[in-house]
């Protein structure tokens, strides 16, 4: 019941976005077919797509938020929601599927207590699972923000964790 | 002033990940230390292809050649190499009993042939000056003063070119197609969305060498009468994205793209779009749909995009890898290309060589090259002297080949007539430890994961596929199954909109053709031979070859092993959670699985 409330509820005001996003959105208004690029602008920006944020874009790009929404769940690389602090992802590429991602993945759940696509509860890890990220000479492949670990074992997983669970 | 030695750092993205980044930096900062900087110079280069060796660092003019070198190396090689005159040894790459090689000696690089890697690992992608010092935008400048766009046409068709995003058409003719449409705005879009997993060919070239996109893309441009291009590239690609965004700038800059590039008259510019994460936006349409920022979703063709594409217009859709082919081509003419390969498939093709090889790596040969020579003389065989057991060109497109067809000359042809396809570049090994029914469940998940769903076919015949899989790897298979698989396979690939749903059965097709046996095992017996498939493995610890060494109970992760020291061990398989350490872990052959 809930949900559907917040689903309903409409924004009261619009929300002020931070400086270069919206000279980003103004730059890019008159250009066809712009959406994904301000959308990629946006998650750069917030690590995600927010609610609040969407409504505004709809506004200033004066297109149906429905279609906002349609674009977002489309496309893999679009997150509705807050991704954790430290974004852990697998690689699930052939190379790596071959050489014991699926492992990988298992043994990380276990270590951080949550399934894919899913964030922890103190909000520190995210865990999600990728396409191919291009290094496949090192199967089996994971990132965490983005720094590539190649070769990783399951031994290996815990003390990655715990580097990550400091910063 | 010239410099006596460079130092080339491969900047690709999997040497960019064991930290050829922070190499680089302690590079120059011990050829400063020892006062060499007028002598020395060390360049950033893209990638070298021998991504199973990085860092990959080579030292000009001796083509010394190291590897697996680590940024704490950089002192070294800078006081021993650079100031002794003395080859570091111990990283140097050896072949066999410890022989030394330059790089014409390296049997990965020897059967290679490089036209779209011939500047990767070579220039600093970064720098423009360098890729024209390379005769870099030597054939824009031949085709806007010298040639007309029927006489561009003409070299394209002498020489051969196909598409190389997978299905091999023509190039020239599709430039044609475009060229003879009469519009006020034409477009050239470069695809860069590589979507396929396990191949990064694309990824590589635009890291390693970003200006031949532009300089071809141009030309393109001046052929068919279009004035604006556009690169649709995946947002996963960030280092790609950021080397075009500098040649793009360096271009613009020297009058390369813009307003009356050289003076000539002719006018285009260039633009990026990122992808985000669809692999059926590699399809034409699909592609078009996401540019024009809408769902990519495909739509029936004809028309195709050359007379009716991105808003209406039309537009030309090369693969980064057939862009790269052009300016070398304009330059030393069709005929020299249609020389190189096969009959019906000229040039070279490039493979991302991975899965259960020696030399994981980004390699380029001629058309007609044999799977043996890729595999064994490159890649240097499996890994572990394990057993070949197929390999996998095509990605979730393609098909399997199996061992007794490894000496069939690689073309669009051969390997059509395989069951497989050429596809954009992908080429997986793999070995006795993987089944087919494993696989194929992967691609099919992959390739129902990423159907955008418009079609009823790839929707549901897709699911429908991976059902059956599901219930044949878990032991719920019946022999029917196989025929239902063959008959929803048939509807995919006659009814589905686009080539994501026509081909998305391929995998399990050239499976079932090569691989039947193993199918039925699995259906019939209730066993998968290679142990992928967990519902249908069981261990247990044969008595007679068990020594209670315990090393199997103190590898296991869920402790459900039991036996005392110099006492034959025993597995308890209501807790065995079928993970094959114990498996791995016996040096005695003890644990058995079936």
């Amino acid at each position: 019941m809930q949900a559907v409330q917040e689903a309903t509820a409409l924004p009261k005001q619009s929300i002020e976005l931070p400086e270069d996003l919206a000279q980003f959105i103004e730059a890019w208004k008159t250009k066809p077919g712009n959406l994904i690029m301000v959308l990629h602008k946006v998650q750069g920006h917030y690590g995600y797509v927010p609610r609040d944020v969407a409504f505004e874009v709809a506004a200033r790009l004066d297109v149906p938020l429905a279609k906002i929404y349609g674009v977002i769940t489309f496309y893999h690389f679009f997150k509705l929601r807050k991704p954790g602090k430290h974004q852990i992802a697998v690689c699930m590429g052939t190379a790596c599927y071959l050489k014991g991602g699926e492992d990988i993945i298992k043994e990380f759940e276990t270590i951080v207590g949550v399934g894919l696509n899913q964030t922890t509860t103190d909000g520190l890890f995210s865990l999600e699972a990728v396409r191919c990220i291009g290094c496949c000479g090192l199967a089996p492949v994971l990132t965490v923000d983005g720094e590539v670990f190649g070769r990783v074992t399951k031994d290996q997983l815990a003390g990655i964790v715990a580097k990550y669970r400091g910063k | 002033m010239a410099y006596k030695h460079f130092i080339l750092v491969c900047g690709g993205t999997a040497c960019e990940s064991c930290k050829s980044g922070a190499l680089h930096d302690n590079l120059v900062t011990a050829v400063r230390q020892n006062g060499l900087e007028g002598s020395v110079q060390v360049v950033k280069t893209g990638c070298f292809g021998f991504c199973e060796q990085g860092s990959v660092v080579k030292v000009l003019p001796e083509e010394a050649f190291y590897v697996r070198v680590k940024p704490e190396d950089a002192a070294e090689i800078v006081a021993e190499h650079l100031v002794k005159g003395r080859p570091v040894d111990r990283l140097l790459y050896k072949v066999g009993a410890g022989k030394l090689s330059s790089i014409d000696d390296i049997p990965f690089y020897q059967k290679q042939f490089r036209i779209v890697l011939r500047n990767c690992g070579l220039i600093d992608p970064e720098n423009i000056e360098e890729y024209i010092a390379r005769e870099g935008y030597a054939a824009l400048e031949k085709v806007l003063f010298t040639m007309k766009p029927d006489d561009v046409i003409e070299e394209l068709r002498k020489s051969g070119l196909r598409g190389r995003g997978g299905a091999g058409f023509p190039t020239w003719r599709k430039w044609v197609f475009s060229k003879d449409v009469k519009a006020d705005q034409k477009y050239i879009i470069c695809n860069a969305d590589e979507g396929d997993p396990g191949a990064y060919m694309d990824r590589s070239t635009l890291e390693g060498d970003p200006h031949s996109i532009l300089e071809a893309m141009t030309i393109a441009g001046y052929t068919t009468g279009a004035t604006q291009g556009y690169i649709y590239i995946r947002a996963e690609y960030p280092l790609a994205i950021k080397r075009l965004e500098i040649a793009i700038g360096q271009a613009r800059a020297a009058g390369l793209l813009g307003e009356n590039i050289l003076g000539s008259g002719f006018s285009f510019d260039l633009e990026l779009r990122l992808g985000a994460g669809a692999f059926v936006c590699g399809e034409e349409t699909a592609l078009i749909a996401s540019i024009e920022g809408k769902r990519g979703m495909p739509i029936p063709r004809p028309p195709f995009p050359a007379v009716r594409g991105l808003w209406g217009k039309p537009t030309i859709i090369n693969n980064v890898e057939t862009f790269a082919n052009i300016p070398v081509i304009l330059l030393k003419g069709g005929d020299w290309f249609g020389s190189i390969g096969t009959a019906t498939s000229k040039g070279t093709k490039v493979f991302a060589l991975t899965g259960k090889i020696n030399n994981s790596g980004l390699i380029e040969v001629p058309m007609g090259t044999t799977l043996r020579e890729i595999i064994f003389d490159i890649g240097g065989g499996i890994k572990d002297g394990k057993k070949f057991k197929a390999a996998q060109t095509g990605g979730p497109s393609g098909g399997v080949i199996p061992e007794q067809f490894l000496d069939t000359p690689i073309d669009y042809e051969s390997l059509g007539a395989l069951g497989s396809i050429m596809g954009s570049g992908g080429l997986i090994v793999m070995d006795q430890d993987d089944c087919m029914v494993d696989v194929n469940k992967f691609y099919l998940e992959f390739t129902v994961d990423e159907s955008c769903g418009k079609c009823a076919p790839c929707r549901v015949g897709g699911r429908t596929m991976y059902n059956l899989l599901v219930g044949i790897s878990e032991g719920r298979g019946s022999v029917a199954d196989i025929d239902q698989l063959r008959t929803v396979a048939h509807a995919m690939n006659k009814a589905s909109l686009c080539g994501l749903g026509q081909t998305a059965p391929n995998p399990v097709m050239s499976a079932l053709k090569y691989f039947g046996d193993e199918y039925r095992v699995h259906i019939k017996d209730h066993k998968c031979p290679a142990g992928k498939c967990k519902a249908l493995v069981t261990y247990s610890i044969l008595a007679e070859k068990c020594i209670g060494c315990t090393l199997c109970a103190r590898r296991c992760p869920v402790n459900c092993i039991s036996g005392a020291r110099r006492q034959t061990h025993v597995i308890d398989l209501s807790r065995c959670i079928k993970c094959g350490e114990c498996y791995d872990a016996c040096k005695f052959e003890a644990v058995q699985r079936g």
